[in-house]
């Protein structure tokens, strides 16, 4: 485990203006790891998670991914952001483009792909998420649950080696959020590194090698999921997690 | 009456000389629709530009340019830069009016089609490591323009239509044409032959605009 982590984020702070979103924030993945990240609305945790691929800029800290310097000016970003996967609460699929579309564009115009070489990565992407038989549908076409896994097949399309997801399941209807689970779930199996934002508890037991429980800006707590949600040691822990599981 | 303003022998010795003005009319849109379209493209990407020293000077450039009338903007380029020596053809003053009129117009609707394609749109093609560039022309124009389709093509239309500014600094385009074969012939019968055949031209684009409206009021119901 001595082996140098895949993303090291250090005394991360984020201002929006006057207000103070992360108040230093460290974070370290191993290889093969998966965080899960929990805590109440506004703690920061999405602007964490894109403060990761520079989506967010961060007003201080430093973050390395994959032995990359994501805040040095010299770094290729578009080049850095391929191996970071990012899935998000609304899927974000561009409407436009069918499911195949979606899953090749960056392949073509980033990766450098001919058309043939990204139609067959694509498909393989898709097929590892269940879709293959979507490709040529568009996503107003698509449940949301298949959406996400179309979006999830155009991250891991690009090869990352790490993926963040930020509340994957929290637009979707019940009974859509096992099939987005269970790619999860064989994701993290494959061995991707793997950064959680979720309220979905019965995964983080399962899956999770850690959990981070963030509020007003700060870790507060970290642990496995049985420590954190058995035996939480700070109060705030122990009040969010009887708040959530009273739902 | 009809003889007046539809005499058959007149329109038919015109003909050759509208026809002429027809065609101009049709390449000179050819020049200024792209050309505005391109001028609105490059104000509506600097509008994305969120720095207020970009910001404020560009507010500036297109409500002037909106608020400025395209006939006065282009006689002034004709007849009133000679004097501080700047002497343009016709052809390149209706250049310059219209990348400026209708340019900061297509600017603005342009604008409202890539303000109108949500963030997590441009965000999901970041994280993917697409450049700017790249996702404005793959993944958010495509999106914006669907969006403004209806205010686009009824731009082009009125662009088309004030193509006929260009008969006074002398374009041969078909209002001109018209003008001219009215002046040999003593007759008004060649204006309402180019009446008619902007009317045939653009009458399409008009059933298309409302097809397009009423699909979209369809789709609010
Ligand atoms: N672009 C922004 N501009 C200004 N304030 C922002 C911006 N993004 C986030 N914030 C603020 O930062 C705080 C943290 O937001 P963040 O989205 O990271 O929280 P979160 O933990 O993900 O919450 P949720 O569970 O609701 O998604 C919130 O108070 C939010 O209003
Ligand atoms: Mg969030």
């Amino acid at each position: 485990m001595a082996a140098r982590p895949i993303v090291e984020a250090r005394g991360i702070h984020k201002h929006f203006g006057s207000h103070h979103v992360l108040k230093g924030v460290d974070l370290a993945l191993a290889e093969r790891e998966l965080a899960f990240v929990i805590g109440p609305s506004g703690s920061g945790k999405s602007t964490l998670l894109r403060c990761l691929n520079r989506l967010e800029e961060p007003s201080s800290g430093s973050v390395v991914v994959d032995g990359v310097d994501m805040l040095d000016p010299r770094t290729d970003l578009n080049h850095a952001r391929q191996r970071i996967g990012m899935v998000f609460q609304s899927f974000n699929l561009y409407p436009h483009m069918t499911a195949l579309g979606n899953v090749t564009l960056a392949l073509r115009k980033v990766a450098g792909k001919t058309r043939e070489e990204a139609d067959a990565v694509g498909r393989t992407a898709l097929d590892r998420v269940g879709l293959a038989d979507r490709a040529g549908h568009t996503p107003g076409q698509l449940s949301g649950g298949q959406q996400q896994r179309v979006a999830i097949a155009r991250a891991i399309a690009l090869e990352p080696r790490v993926m963040l997801f930020d509340e994957p399941t929290s637009s979707l209807d019940p009974e859509l959020v096992g099939s987005v689970l269970g790619v999860m779930r064989d994701l993290r199996e494959s061995g991707m590194a793997m950064v959680v934002v979720s309220h979905e508890m019965g995964f983080a037991r399962n899956a999770a090698d850690r959990v981070l429980f963030m509020d007003q800006g700060l870790i507060v707590e970290e642990g496995t999921p049985s420590q954190i949600f058995e035996a939480p040691a700070q109060e705030r822990t122990r009040s969010f997690i009887g708040q959530i599981q009273k739902h | 009456m009809l003889e007046t303003f539809f005499n058959l022998e007149i329109a038919r010795s015109a003909w050759p000389i509208i026809l002429a003005g027809l065609g101009n009319t049709v390449l000179l849109s050819l020049v200024v629709v792209p050309l505005g379209l391109t001028g609105g493209l490059g104000l509506a990407m600097l509008a994305s530009v969120r720095k207020p020293w970009v910001r404020y000077p560009l507010m500036a450039w297109v409500d002037f340019f909106r608020a400025f009338p395209p006939l006065v903007l282009l006689i002034f380029l004709f007849a009133g830069l000679p004097f501080a020596g700047l002497e343009l053809g016709g052809f390149a003053c209706v250049c310059i009016a219209f990348f400026l009129n209708t340019g900061a117009y297509y600017g603005e609707i342009l604008r409202a089609g890539i303000e109108s394609v949500p963030s997590g749109q441009t965000e999901a093609a970041r994280s993917t490591g697409l450049g700017r560039v790249q996702t404005m022309l793959f993944v958010v124009l495509p999106q914006a323009v669907r969006n403004v389709l209806h205010d686009l093509l009824s731009n082009t239309l009125e662009v088309v239509k004030l193509t006929a500014l260009g008969s006074v600094v002398a374009m041969p385009e078909l209002l001109f044409q018209a003008r001219q074969a009215q002046s040999l012939t003593y007759n008004p019968t060649p204006i309402v032959l180019a009446a008619v055949i902007y009317f045939v031209m653009l009458w399409p684009l008009v059933r298309l605009l409302s097809r397009l409206e009423n699909r979209a009021l369809a789709v609010r119901v």
